[in-house]
């Protein structure tokens, strides 16, 4: 547990049909930190995560973990995906999700057991989704469905965390609730690296920022990233009503005009 | 009547092959469909079905006769292959897999095809009724082929039971199986064979062209019913089953009547039925929902006139004629009259000799459908920044839907504002 770098980019570059999104991208982020990956909508960030985690291939480069392969480590490695990655209107419930976190390749053809059963409703609780346990995933709004994803993630009891997104589309509360969780896995040494896309924030939540766009723009620690003269642009606050208003629609299916 | 009872007796020998057959490869093909419909593969059954035939064909050449179990390999094979295909077109190159399926199925279809006049030409005698893989033969399955089925169906059962779990987190999100190092590749692998293996069975019942119905159509009705995987499945099985059941009826008792499509008309009529009557998500579930919000909406709009008349003469106590509520707002006669009669059944109206009247209640109300309105404006112009002119249209719904927790947040998040942003006042119940 006394690895000083937890993820190591060496000369990353990926493609998609050729075109390159991520460009020679190298750095070293420390461990036991809470990492912010900013950048622009379509700026690699969901690539970089996804070629992390060996989901995309590299045309170039390496990635290594706690200095070491993925396939050393996976079981000290959790990825959070993007919320809008999955359909919501599967038939699962939250705790049938959360449970995806303790599946293993060594669990194949077996059931899960009490612990694990046990692990997932700690998991839930830290997110304060415990009594959502038997709620079907797509009755819930944006904010606790991240929570979910964060709850399945933290069943796995991991050292690294990496999310993608998981302040989109969610309500102050849980806003909030993320971040003071963040606070808390740090305490425990745990790292934590999360995309995130407004800078205002970034500058409250992390303790290192990538800056990302297409290539490594810049890498460090946080006050050295905002002195460096980036100026921030003035993003209004969350627009929390809003995005309420906008489940109720669905939910109920209102007509967004009256004719 | 007659014809009900003995069939129900089961007493013909033919009649029980028929059902049994049916039966099983109606639950085994809805069962393993079920992951294909959550996985949104619909098209790639068809592919499937359409695929297995110049498998079908090559291994009745290369073994000279209709041995089941050698058409069914050969039938695997070349489903399997087609998948194969597919998904290496959609990797490799920029065709969406739609267009990968809609290839790879008339390629193989057309050689299929191909292959089977030139056997049908060649005049083997054991090739008659190897076109049944086109059309089904539902109606004359015998015991060798029950057997078959029900070892296969066996298989089947078994198999998703062991891999439920993962089959489950592989048709949910794929992405997080790979990460947290499941083996997707050999799942993926092992899902689609047992897809194929039971296209390869169930054609024989219905067919090629309505395969791939037996897959997806009994999930896709299930769905409706249920939000749990576990009873979706279970449900999708039975409906596959039932219906094997109700299309070998049919065609028992009306004897020109091809078992095969009946099973699907049988099974279309289940998904039709779901998808009408089904609680919740069902279309009439959704209509009443519909039906309810234009109530509602239609009763909040004729409140806020009454508040707009009031508030235009200071006067929120006078009576309106008819008439006059009629002139004020774009409503029909009939939707008027309908409104006012149901807002009289809560007394939040009253009429007396041909005027209406808004009562205490009544009035409480309309300020709060008013204040919502007004708030919302000013939220659209203050948070997003919207010109006040532009902010009307999209208050005029969205006061309706807006609940008292939203509307307690809005209060807040604006501090109480007195004016909208046409400088209207914003009215606060009193309490
Ligand atoms: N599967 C894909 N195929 C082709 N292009 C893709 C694919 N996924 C993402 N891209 C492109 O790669 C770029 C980076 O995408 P992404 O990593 O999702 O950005 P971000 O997460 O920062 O918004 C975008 O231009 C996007 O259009
Ligand atoms: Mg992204």
């Amino acid at each position: 547990m006394n690895d000083k770098t937890a993820i190591e980019a060496h000369n990353l570059t990926v493609s998609y049909n050729r075109r390159p999104v991520l460009w020679n991208v190298d750095f070293e982020l420390p461990a036991g930190q809470v990492i912010g990956i900013i950048g622009p909508n379509g700026s690699g960030k969901t690539t970089l995560l996804k070629a992390i985690m060996d989901l995309v291939k590299k045309s170039s480069g390496y990635v290594k973990l706690f200095e070491q392969d993925l396939e050393e480590v996976r079981e000290r490695i959790s990825y959070v995906p993007q919320r809008e990655s999955v359909d919501w209107d599967f038939p699962a419930s939250v705790m049938d999700v959360v449970l995806m976190g303790r599946y293993r390749k060594n669990k194949l053809l077996k059931r899960l057991s009490k612990a694990d059963r046990d692990l997932a409703a700690e998991a839930l609780e830290k997110v304060n989704m415990l009594e959502y346990s038997n709620r079907q995933i797509s009755q819930l709004s944006g904010g606790q469905q991240q929570r979910v994803f964060i709850a399945r993630s933290l069943a796995q009891g991991a050292d690294l965390y990496i999310m993608d997104e998981p302040f989109v589309g969610v309500d102050a509360a849980t806003e909030e609730a993320i971040m003071l969780l963040m606070q808390e896995m740090k305490k425990e040494g745990k790292t934590v690296v999360v995309v995130h896309h407004d800078l205002q924030t970034a500058k409250l939540y992390f303790d290192w920022i990538v800056l990302l766009n297409t290539r490594l723009v810049a890498s460090g620690p946080k006050d050295q990233i905002f002195n460096e003269a980036l100026l921030q642009e003035a993003y209004g606050g969350k627009l929390n009503v809003l995005s309420k208003v906008g489940e109720l629609i669905k939910e109920k299916d209102f007509p967004v005009r009256e004719k | 009547m007659k014809e009900t009872l003995e069939f129900f007796s089961f007493s013909d020998p033919n009649v029980r092959f028929v059902v049994l057959g049916t039966m099983i490869l109606g639950a085994t093909a809805a069962m393993v469909g079920s992951f294909a419909f959550l996985r949104k593969r619909a098209l790639v059954g068809d592919a499937i079905a359409h695929a297995i035939l110049p498998g079908v064909c090559l291994s009745f050449m290369v073994s000279g006769d209709k041995n089941p179990i050698a058409l069914i390999i050969g039938a695997v094979i070349s489903g399997w292959l087609s998948l194969m295909v597919i998904d290496g077109i959609s990797r490799t190159t920029k065709l969406k897999s739609d267009a990968a399926i809609g290839i790879v199925l008339s390629v193989f279809f057309g050689f299929g095809i191909l292959l089977l006049t030139s056997i049908q030409n060649s005049g083997n005698a054991a090739q008659s009724g190897l076109d049944n893989f086109l059309f089904g033969k539902a109606a004359s399955l015998t015991q060798d082929d029950i057997l078959i089925f029900s070892g296969i169906g066996l298989v089947l059962i078994v198999l998703v039971l062991l891999f439920y779990k993962e089959f489950k987190l592989i048709s949910f999100n794929p992405d997080y199986a790979k990460v947290i190092g499941l083996p997707v590749k050999f799942l993926e692998f092992l899902l689609a064979t047992i897809t194929v293996l039971s296209v390869a069975v169930g054609i024989q019942a219905v067919g090629v062209v309505l395969m791939a119905a037996l897959l997806i159509t009994p999930a896709s009705g299930a769905r409706f019913w249920t939000n749990k995987l576990s009873y979706m499945i279970l449900i999708a099985t039975v409906f596959g089953a039932l219906s094997g059941l109700m299309g070998s009826y049919v065609s028992y008792v009306a004897p020109a009547m091809p078992t095969g499509p009946w099973v699907v008309m049988c099974l279309s009529l289940l998904t039709i039925s779901s998808i009408w009557f089904a609680p919740k998500r069902g279309m009439f579930a959704r209509f009443k929902q519909h039906r309810d919000n234009k109530k509602k909406i239609l009763q909040e709009n004729i409140l806020k006139l009454f508040y707009h008349l009031g508030e235009a003469n200071q006067d929120f106590e006078a009576g309106r004629s008819f008439a006059t509520l009629k002139a004020s707002r774009e409503l029909s006669e009939s939707e008027l009259d309908r409104g006012l009669k149901l807002l009289k059944q809560q007394n939040y109206l009253r009429k007396m000799t041909d005027l209406w009247y808004i009562t205490q209640a009544g009035l409480e109300a309309s300020k709060r459908v008013i204040k919502l309105h007004r708030l919302w404006e000013m939220y659209l112009n203050q948070r997003l920044k919207l010109e006040p002119d532009h902010v009307h249209n999209d208050a005029e719904a969205i006061e309706h839907i807006i609940t008292p927790e939203i509307e307690q947040q809005l209060e807040r998040e604006l501090d109480f504002p007195v004016k909208d942003p046409h400088q209207s006042t914003i009215p606060y119940q009193e309490s």
